[in-house]
């Protein structure tokens, strides 16, 4: 038990619960918790795409800006173009599998480090992304994308929300569960999921026994462009359009959020459930301090905080399972 | 699963007569278990083996000698099926194959336990065992691996290497090395191995360590696999070896049987020879001035 990568993020859930619990009980009726959630669902589902690549040894740090630069893709073919919601969409994700895919071969063929790969990446698209919206709609909000056809069930999926009591809670927390639910069966069940493990846990003993190291590596940033892509269509939804403002920062979240939840940052080791835990910890933390009025730019110094005693858990309970006992 | 699963295999094709051959051909007689022919390997222009050639027969131990980058991995990665040799051919019962994938090799019988055993120490035991091979049910996209059979299977591999009532469950890390060791050696004899690559770690080992080694190497002669031991310690490889091949800078610089050469003999091929004559006649014509 001790020993779950996931173990010290629920505990800090509990702590910070209790904690804000206290000072605000308004968080822990419906309408406290529909934002708790909302915001743990929003950091989880990149979280959890980023834990994938953790636990192989590998970075993303496009993620954030590939879901808008996907989303704006999907927004100037429906607000430009005069395209369907659903085929706008449709396209939208193809972009998005096309850099995971160009991330991937470039970081399987030059052997570079991936943090320098997806750098690179995040560089062009931030820059591409604004220069493309600017020429095409001649300005950085793109909306006026309820218009298309289809938008109203695209609302239904990606928009839609259940009142209970004054809290909404919104249909992205759907997506995160089914996001942590699919993670955690291929990390757990597939051999997926084994070739990922042993990808960040020896990269050599992988290549002996015959794990398809390539395929695995290219797969792994397939799935982070489909969960930034997510990220995007749920964001364009709920705001009817893009302000197109890519900033460094989400990337930087879904790492912190990944460690917290036990994800060792040399590879080999962390869970689907801990990148979960994590992102509750992150929801209730930073939906706490808001709601007990705390100054909002104190979430900063408790996320920064909460990242260093993850960092030492995770240490102890590395050195615990590597220890290895004397002949 | 009873008797010697063989998980290697094709899956949806149909039984041959002689699984183990290459095109289901029965062997040819008299062949070499395994042979390489001028086996050339180059990285870059480079040739990390130059025309090398091995034959190697059930119940025999064959031993790789050789300094640090003769070669010796190189050989050990294109038999595993790692790394495809350039030129040359390598040859399975007397006919010629060519491996793309480490499991190809492991479903013509050609085992190996590497220099770091391939053990992940944070994956637990039986993920380890089954790892690059799992046994899986279910059809894409919800196969997933049979996690009772998997677990299972590698109880009962272990026990049979004299492991009974592991649980593999555990991390592969909390294994003490000699559970390490063993852990590897039940991985290579389960796909139904006939010949066993052992590659003795550089790092230098204790005694104990060495006749884990050594056990392994014997065993496996005497169950009447073909073993090519690769190490860079001859007074071992004299203790188990029939024949012995010396790799230098790519090439078989010799290649011995056990009546042409005696311990002090390969020794001293194997530290080069007059090199090693000429350091020692120094050595004993200036006495250690920190002593006197």
């Amino acid at each position: 038990m001790l020993t779950r990568p996931s173990t010290p993020a629920l505990i800090g859930v509990v702590v910070a619960l209790v904690v804000f619990g206290a000072q605000a009980p308004q968080l822990l009726g419906t309408g406290g918790l529909a934002s708790l959630l909302d915001a743990t669902a929003l950091i989880g589902i990149g979280a959890v795409a980023v834990t994938l690549l953790l636990v192989a040894g590998q970075f993303d740090v496009s993620i954030g800006v590939l879901a808008v630069a996907s989303s704006v893709v999907a927004a100037l073919l429906i607000s430009e173009a005069g395209w369907g919601v659903w085929p706008a969409l449709a396209v939208s994700l193809l972009a998005a599998l096309a850099v995971g895919a160009v991330n991937g071969a470039l970081v399987v063929f030059t052997g570079l480090p991936s943090f320098l790969v997806t750098l690179a990446t995040f560089l062009v698209l931030q820059g591409g992304t604004l220069v493309v919206a600017q020429s095409v709609a001649g300005t950085s909000l793109v909306d006026q994308v309820e218009g298309g056809t289809g938008w109203a069930s695209a609302e239904v999926v990606f928009g839609s929300g259940l009142l209970v009591g004054d809290g909404r809670f919104r249909v992205s927390i759907v997506w995160w569960l089914l996001a942590v639910g699919l993670t955690s069966w291929l990390l757990r069940r597939t051999r997926f999921g084994n070739a990922v493990y042993a990808l960040g846990g020896s990269r050599r003993a992988a290549r002996e026994l015959g794990v398809p190291t390539a395929w695995t590596t290219v797969a792994l940033y397939l799935v982070t462009a489909t969960a930034a892509w997510l990220l995007g269509t749920l964001a364009l939804v709920r705001q009817s359009g893009v302000p197109v403002t890519p900033e460094f920062g989400n990337e930087i979240e879904y790492i912190v959020v990944a460690v917290i939840g036990g994800c060792l940052l040399g590879g080999g080791y962390g869970s689907a459930v801990g990148a979960a835990a994590g992102a509750l910890l992150y929801g209730t933390v930073r939906t706490g301090i808001g709601v007990a009025g705390w100054d909002p730019r104190s979430f900063q110094v408790v996320l920064g905080v909460l990242l260093v005693v993850a960092l030492l858990a995770n240490g102890v309970a590395r050195r615990r399972l590597v220890a290895v006992p004397r002949s | 699963m009873t008797g010697p699963e063989r998980v290697g295999a094709v899956e949806g094709q149909e039984p041959l007569p002689f699984p183990d051959s290459p095109g289901g051909l029965p062997p040819v007689p008299g062949a070499p278990v395994l042979e390489l022919r001028g086996v050339t390997v180059r990285y870059g222009s480079v040739p990390a083996l130059d025309r090398v050639s091995l034959r190697m027969h059930p119940g025999t131990v064959t031993c790789l000698l050789g300094e640090n980058g003769a070669g010796k991995s190189t050989v050990v990665q294109v038999v595993s099926g790692v790394r495809r040799h350039d030129e040359g051919e390598l040859l399975v019962d007397g006919r010629p194959v060519r491996f793309r994938r480490p499991r190809q090799a492991r479903s013509r019988g050609i085992a190996t336990i590497w220099q770091d055993l391939a053990v992940i120490p944070l994956m637990t035991v039986w993920r380890n065992f089954w790892l690059g091979d799992e046994p899986t049910r279910g059809i894409w996209p919800f196969r997933r691996i049979d996690v009772d059979v998997a677990r299972d299977g590698a109880a009962r591999a272990l026990a049979r290497v004299g492991l009974p009532g592991l649980n593999v469950n555990q991390p592969a890390a909390s294994l003490a090395p000699g559970q390490r060791h063993s852990l590897a050696v039940a991985r290579a004899l389960h796909f139904g191995a006939k010949v066993l690559v052992v590659d003795e770690p550089a790092a230098p080992l204790t005694v104990a360590q060495h006749a884990l080694v050594l056990r392994t190497v014997v065993g496996a002669r005497d169950a009447g696999l073909a073993v090519l031991f690769v190490t860079s310690t001859p007074a071992y490889a004299h203790l188990v070896g029939d024949r012995f091949v010396l790799l230098a800078g790519g090439r078989v610089a010799a290649d011995l049987t056990r009546e042409d050469v005696d311990v002090d003999g390969l020794t001293r091929l194997v530290s080069g020879g007059e090199a090693l004559a000429t350091l020692t006649a120094e050595l004993r014509r200036r006495p250690d001035p920190l002593v006197t």
